[in-house]
């Protein structure tokens, strides 16, 4: 099932392997990212969803196996030289700098000069907070307000592709319908996404393509509707493999 | 809404003074100790400031650092040895010459060095604590024996300036002039540093790589490229506390940076591993507890500063202010 052929594919894995210390944790990953698609990365807790981010950005290395962004085989890179090229990464732990202001957080990720301020207001309007606590220290914010900083981040200046670990985690039913908004408006804007979810409706509100991993594997890439509309395949790849991990 | 500061460290800053005041009871006595304490706080924070920096930025522990205050007295000595004439002549301007001349040269010789020292020394053993430890006592204690054989292993003497000998005599007060001097500088590099730090893009960058260096690079930033900015104008500003400090003396010793290496790694333990704003408040706060249990008590003034540590760190485990880092 896995490495259905893409046609135009804004990122591709190809047999990658990570290992993580003694740990084999990505076991020749092979994804597809199709341009301006919001792809769904689904899997059990453990599958190796976050190390899959994580070695695409190059916080981990990958041990074998090519990434390719674009024209770029990026596997060996450096992570600013990968981030230079476009790509912004939500952590799951979000990733804010908790002493710095929510202004001070957006200043440091526009890379090309002061935030945009008509990009500004577009982001205000799905996230009012970031406007009314501009001034304040980011430690200070709630866990859903910081969780909208962390995308803010991201969208605070035109990115080729999005990387975003969970962002829906512990959240509001209220809040993950906005970062849902936002996630929807950032999509239709051009912007490429990967986006690991534990969240089944959200996936299904957001995702166009999926893929599914198991024990450090792509088990199951295609589109979106399909899987959400056959609840079969979802049960077979929610609950498979299982016996691996025992 | 608004950020609420936390201003307990410097509360407790001004409680130690009123408390010195009252233990003290002569006010002229308590103004000179508070002075010297003040200056000696000051020119351990110009020390320390950048040590506490390169451990919040790359987590590196960097024993050496007594290397660059060693570097920078010997340095200066050479240098007013040089301009002798200058530093000892009548003339206030001629002084603030030779005195510019010899803390100049010891920043960039220090500064040099610590370049030196993080591409051959540290990088190797980047998030490698144990050999870090190793590496740079090594290196310190190679680096000592290099000073013995350049300046040869006597005493120095390093003269202050003829215009900046003496005291100023405000009824029965006694202020050394160099004090001053000291707390004039020492509070001017930290508004800098202060200034660098929230008013600047790198300052930001640095506040952040702190916090957490892993984001800051998947942002785009070249973190070691900064650690290694960051690395060498600590070793610069090590430079110019060792000149001050020896000045402060008035000679200088090969272990005057293993000596200052001691008060350095408590008041950055105290401030809070990666704060400059701690290492400031912890500095003076050594400053100030150094001189008035000197003059209260000599016996225990040696273990005055660790007993103060230890309440800092039974109070706040992490230190006046704790950085988060990730």
């Amino acid at each position: 099932m896995a490495g259905r052929p893409v046609p135009d594919a804004l990122l591709a894995l190809k047999g990658v392997h990570t290992h993580i210390g003694r740990y084999h944790i990505l076991q020749g990953v092979d994804l597809a990212v199709p341009r301006g698609e919001l792809t769904m990365l689904l899997g059990r807790n453990g599958a190796g969803k976050t190390t899959a981010l994580r070695t695409i950005i190059a916080l981990w290395r990958a041990s074998k196996g090519s990434i390719r962004f674009e024209t770029n085989d990026i596997a060996s890179w450096q992570t600013p030289a990968i981030a230079d090229l476009g790509i912004a990464y939500v952590p799951e732990s979000m990733g804010i700098f908790t002493r710095l202001t929510v202004r001070e957080n957006l200043l440091l990720a526009a890379r090309r000069g002061p935030p945009d301020e008509t990009r500004l207001e577009w982001i205000f309007r799905f996230f009012a907070p970031m406007k009314k606590f501009w001034h304040l220290p980011a430690g200070l914010l709630s866990g859903g307000q910081k969780q909208m900083l962390a995308i803010s981040r991201a969208m605070v200046e035109p990115r080729k592709l999005v990387l975003i670990d969970e962002p829906t985690k512990g959240l509001a039913p209220a809040i993950i319908n906005n970062l849902i908004e936002a996630l929807t408006e950032l999509k239709n804007t051009g912007t490429t996404v990967l986006m690991v979810e534990q969240n089944f409706h959200a996936a299904r509100s957001l995702g166009d393509s999926v893929a599914v991993m198991d024990a450090g594997r792509i088990v199951h890439s295609g589109r979106m509707a399909d899987l959400a509309e056959d609840k079969a395949l979802q049960n077979h790849l929610l609950g498979l493999s299982l016996e691996s991990h025992q | 809404m608004t950020p609420r500061a936390d201003w307990i460290p410097p509360a407790l800053l001004l409680a130690i003074a009123l408390a010195g005041l009252a233990l003290i009871g002569n006010p002229s006595t308590w103004v000179t100790l508070t002075v010297a304490g003040l200056a000696m706080g000051l020119l351990i924070f110009t020390m320390s400031s950048g040590l506490t920096l390169v451990f919040g930025l790359m987590d590196v522990m960097n024993f050496a650092h007594g290397l660059f205050i060693a570097v920078g007295a010997y340095v200066a000595a050479s240098v007013m040895k040089l301009f002798s004439a200058a530093a000892g002549s009548e003339s206030f301007l001629a002084n603030v010459g030779a005195l510019a001349a010899a803390m100049l040269a010891a920043i960039v010789i220090a500064g040099l060095l610590g370049l030196f020292f993080e591409r051959v020394i540290i990088k190797p053993v980047y998030g490698q604590h144990l050999k870090q430890i190793l590496i740079t006592t090594g290196g310190l204690i190679v680096a000592e024996q290099l000073i013995h054989v350049l300046w040869g292993p006597d005493l120095l003497p390093l003269p202050r300036p003829s215009t900046l000998r003496g005291s100023f005599l405000i009824g029965d007060m006694a202020i050394e002039k160099y004090r001053l001097v000291a707390v004039v500088l020492g509070l001017a590099i930290f508004g800098a540093m202060m200034v660098v730090l929230n008013r600047t893009r790198i300052g930001l960058l640095i506040r952040a790589g702190v916090e957490n260096k892993e984001m800051v690079e998947a942002m785009g930033y070249r973190i070691r490229r900064l650690f290694v900015g960051v690395f060498v104008a600590g070793s610069a500003l090590a430079g110019l506390g060792g000149a001050l400090w020896g000045m402060y003396q008035e000679s200088v010793t090969v272990a005057i940076g293993a000596q200052m290496m001691v008060l350095i790694f408590i008041v950055i333990i105290i401030g809070g591993l990666g704060s400059v704003g701690g290492c400031f408040v912890g500095a003076l706060l050594v400053g100030l507890v150094a001189n008035y249990v000197g003059y209260l008590s000599p016996k225990i003034a040696l273990g005055s500063n660790i007993l103060l540590m230890v309440l800092v760190l039974l109070w706040r485990p992490q230190g006046l202010y704790p950085m988060n880092r990730q």
